[in-house]
Parts: C-alpha cells; structure tokens; sequence
C-alpha cells in the first residue's frame, strides 16, 4: 500500500563528492522491495514536484529506510542540507522492483553505474545466501561509494571512467573481462549502460533486468509524464507505452526500446 | 457583461455556524454533486491510483483523463518539466481509447461514489462526434467535458478552441449526440476567452470548465536545448492561479452557464477564491502530484471557510466578490 508521510530523518551524511547518504524513519520500510523507490518532496512554493530516489536498503525492524542519491539540482540540493532530526515529506513505496524470486538458486550479475548502483546494494542483501551473486559496478573515478558494503556481500568488479581504479572503461567492458558466466542480470544506471547490458545480455542468451529512469512528475502512474517505449503494446494505454513509475522502472530487457 | 448579483448581507455580521449545518451540494447541468471538488483532466487517470491513498466517494466527481475514439501514443519524452511554482506538460493526451475505457476503466468509476465526468478529446470535430457517439446514454456517465485545446489540422494548426466558429459548432454537434449535459473546457490561450465562452454557451452547452494549461517554453542553457521533446509545453499549477481567476471572473459574467474554476488549486483558501470569482465548482489537477489527498482536504476547507462566515450553502459563494 502506497502512502504520503512526513518522515523523520535519522541521519545524513555526504559519502563522495556529490552523493549523499539518507536515512528516514517512515511507517512502511517492511513494504519495500529492491527496485523500488520513493518520492521525496521539497519545501516550500517555488519547486513542489517529488523527486524520484530509489532506496539502497529497507529495515522493517528498524523502521527505515536508506536513500542513496546524486546532489544534481534544487531540488537535490535541498534534500543534502537535512540533517537528524528534519522532517521531510516521503511517498512510497512505488513501483515495481527487480523479480527476486527468478533469481533463486541462480548465477546472478548484479550491473550499476554511478548513481544506479544503491538498488543493486539492495538486491546483493536481498539475494545473500539465495543465489551466487556477482556485482559490477562503475563509477567515474576511485571517489567510490557503497563499494565496501557490496563487498561484504558479493565479488565485485570495479569500472572507473578515469582508470584510476579497477578496469579503465565501462562497466560492461568489466563484465566482459571478467568473462563470468550469468543466469540473469540485474542493471541500473545511465541510458547508454542499460543499452549494452541488453547488447550483452542477448549475446551471451542471458535475461536481463533493467531499472529505468525518465522524467517525473506525479509518481503514481496518472499523469503518463515518465512512459518509456515498450516492445509489445502495453496493457494501460494500449499503444507501446509503459509507465516507468509503475510498470517500471524494472522491466525485462527485450520489453523496452534502449535504442 | 452581464450585471453581477448584488451583494444583501455583510458576511462579516454574519453569526459561526456549525460545520455540519453548511449544505455543500453544487448542482452541474442537473446533476448533484456532494461537494464542489472535482479532479482534473489528466491528473487524476481515472480514479484507481488515487484510490490507494482516499475514498473516492468523498469527491464531488472525477474527471477522467481525456478519452479519444481510438488509442494516442502521446508526444516523445521529456514529457514533464518543473517550472517555478508549477510545472509544464506535454504528455499529448496518451490515452487507450473510448473502448478500453468503456470496458476496463468505467465500471471501477462507476463504484467509485462520486460523480463521473468523461473528458474527450480529439483532432477535428469528427473525432469528438465519434466517442460522445459511444458516451451518449451510458450509464455511470454523468457528464461529458469537452476538451477543445489540442491542435487541430483543420483550422490551420491553431487549436480548435481557439475559433468561436468552430468551438460552437463542435459544443452543437456534441450537444446533439449526448444524452449527459455537456461542459466545454476552455483554453485560456486566446485574446478574450469571452468570446470563446459566449460560443459555447450559443452552441448550446450546459457549463464551461477553465482554464485549460497556458502554453509555455523552457530551455536547458547547460545543452541549448529544449527541456521538453515536444518544445512547448501546458504550464499548470499555482503559477496561473491568478490569471485562472480573473478568468473565470470574466467568462462567469459573461454566460448564464455554470463555470468550473481551475488553474492552480492547491488550498481550500484557492478554491474558495474561485467560487467568489463566479466558479460553481472547481478542479483540482497538479496539486494531486504534491498531496494525494489534497482534494478532500479543500473540500473540508470549504465547509470550513462557510461556517466561519456563517454561510449555509455553498452555493451562495459562487460570485460573491464585491467590488471595492
């Protein structure tokens, strides 16, 4: 169940250059599955559209849940300056995440580049003991984020746009270096990097997940802002549409035009 | 313009009521709703996603997203841009057709509890004939909302709500083929949207909604490109308030049908500045993207606002701004 709150932040901290580390107190952390994001509301009257962040890590427990996001705006911006304490207005869960049950008892690559890796961080957690999970992930430079805690759940192969860490190039060109073989990937990041995670994933006969991304506005699936082009007709507006927010953002490879 | 009802009573010297005293029925081409609050076009799709977050059945009606005879891809992506206090879309009315509509999507509206508006869009008139055709006497359908914003090819690529001509022989042929009472949604993209309203009004439609979005334009400077696939967008939200209700104020002195008021919604305090503008009723359309549950908030606010100034119907908002 989806639902709108004022969410306590508990602590926030900058953890590389432009990324910040949140963590919020809200009612529905136990909702939330890997893939899934939340809507995050700025201040005030001038900027009132949410800002779609997907979530890093859920503790039902705990009651919270952790926001890994990319200062890249106002509104981003805005988020950066909370501190423990704040309050800030939250709606989630939203949208559908990565199919964690197909990847049972599978070899699984777990693909992020830069700000798309804290849903696979949620997925290496989700998938611990379940299946034999491999993680690339590409940053610009060795500035890493995250990198230790996917560590501690999984191999990681290391990309870095400057080469001062790991394999100088893309993740992809990571992947194929590595040359490991893989049941089903799991991707999130940049255009570009979803576009040859399918090259590859269809290559080498290997389903694939990618997490989309598109402009927002209300999050929910009613305002058709955020569609991506889909291979087959799609069931809401039956032309080839699907709405990132709620078909989305994880969508099987071969069901979204990357081109 | 007509002349506009006189005031008798200071509000002022008016004694509090109690909330539960205020009757705050509207009645919109003959048809009752339990409170002024209406959905906008295109904000609200047609009801179930919003269904997770409040009871339906405490909205005065639902206007669904614009339905057309068949199905509209929409325009290519960036659809959606933030802009000051609002924002701007060109989604291009994406919509499955009056088929699926009928078949998937009304019988939920019809369980929803509130009335039920269909909005309908098309490119030339035909277009519109052909679903208000497949509309006329369903049941669970209570009104028709006419949408004659889109561009149309016929009069030169101008939108066909922009040419009284055209918009009074369009709100006749709707007219002539539906059961429901028929609204006629205004664009405010015209020199007197008067004008536009004394169209309708001739061609025989029971209430004119406004405003529809003011066209607009934003530019990212970083890439020297248009933020928006499309190039111009709909600007929407509290950034057009104020020209929605000098709108609204216009058109509502200048036709004897009843006005619905949007544009920039946001508040109870919003809305009730409509209703004294003239609006009968009033849609609420961006503000449901910053707080889902915004509509029946302003619906308790009006009641609120009532009892204050010791008004007992809402209905006796509707014009009431006086002169100074």
């Amino acid at each position: 169940m989806k639902r709108k709150e004022t969410a306590r932040v508990i602590s926030q901290e900058r953890i590389s250059g432009d990324i910040c580390s949140l963590v919020l107190s809200v009612t529905f952390a136990g909702d939330v599955s890997a893939g899934q994001f939340v809507s995050l509301f700025p201040h005030g009257k001038e900027k009132l559209l949410p800002r779609p962040i997907s979530v890093c890590a859920a503790d039902a427990a705990a009651g919270t849940i952790w926001l890994v996001y990319r200062v890249a705006g106002k509104g981003t911006k805005e988020f950066s300056q909370l501190i423990r304490g704040d309050e800030v207005e939250v709606m989630g869960p939203l949208g559908h995440g990565f199919p964690l049950e197909e990847a049972r008892g599978k070899r699984v690559l777990l693909i992020g580049g830069g700000i798309g890796i804290p849903p696979l961080l949620f997925c290496a957690k989700a998938l611990k003991g379940s299946a034999d999970v491999t993680a690339a992930a590409g940053y610009r430079s060795d500035s890493t984020y995250l990198l230790e805690e996917l560590e501690a759940l999984c191999d990681v192969l290391v990309s870095t746009d400057d080469g001062s860490m790991g394999v100088h190039g893309t993740v992809l060109d990571a992947v194929r270096a590595d040359g490991r073989k893989a049941d089903l990937i799991f991707a999130c990041g940049p255009r570009v990097m979803l576009r040859a995670v399918k090259e590859y994933a269809a290559e080498h006969g290997i389903r694939a997940y990618v997490s989309m991304e598109e402009r927002m506005a209300c999050g929910v699936g009613v305002c058709l802002g955020c569609v991506c082009t889909t291979t087959a007709e799609d069931a809401h507006s039956h032309v080839h549409n699907a709405r990132v927010c709620t078909e989305g953002p994880v969508f099987a490879a071969e069901e979204v035009d990357l081109s | 313009m007509t002349e506009r009802k006189k005031q008798e009573t200071d509000p002022a010297k008016r004694a509090v009521l109690k909330k539960e005293e205020i009757n705050t029925e509207v009645v919109i081409a003959g048809v009752r709703l339990k409170n002024p609050v209406i959905t906008a076009s295109g904000t609200f799709g047609c009801g179930r996603e919003y269904a997770e977050f409040l009871d339906l059945g405490k909205l005065g009606a639902i206007t669904t997203k614009g339905i057309a005879a068949v199905p509209w891809e929409g325009n290519r992506t960036p659809r959606v841009a933030e802009t000051a206090s609002g924002m701007l879309n060109a989604i291009g009315l994406e919509n499955p057709g009056v088929d699926v509509f009928l078949e998937r999507d009304l019988p939920f509206l019809k369980n929803a509890g509130c009335g039920v508006i269909v909005n309908v869009c098309g490119h030339e008139p035909s277009d519109y004939y052909r679903v208000v055709e497949k509309l006329n006497g369903v049941e669970g359908i209570d009104l028709l909302e006419i949408n004659i914003s889109c561009p149309n090819v016929k009069a030169g690529g101008l939108s066909l709500g922009t040419d009284p001509k055209t918009v009074e022989e369009v709100t006749r042929g709707c007219k002539e083929r539906a059961s429901q009472g028929v609204i006629m949604k205004l664009t405010p993209n015209v020199t007197d949207i008067r004008e536009i309203a004394r169209a309708c009004e001739a061609g025989g439609a029971d209430a004119v909604s406004l405003i529809n979005t003011l066209t607009g334009m934003k530019i990212d400077i970083e890439k020297q490109t248009f933020v928006l696939a499309n190039r111009t967008g709909g600007l929407s939200g509290p950034a057009i308030k104020p020209v929605a209700v000098r709108m609204v104020y216009e058109v509502s002195g200048a036709v004897s049908v009843p006005v619905i008021g949007m544009g920039g919604i946001s508040s109870a305090e919003d809305a009730v500045e409509f209703l004294l503008a003239g609006a009968s009723a009033v849609s609420v359309g961006m503000a449901n993207f910053i707080n889902p549950y915004v509509t029946l908030e302003i619906a308790e606010g009006i009641r609120d606002y009532c009892a204050r100034h010791g008004i007992s119907k809402v209905t006796e908002l509707t014009g009431r701004v006086k002169g100074r």
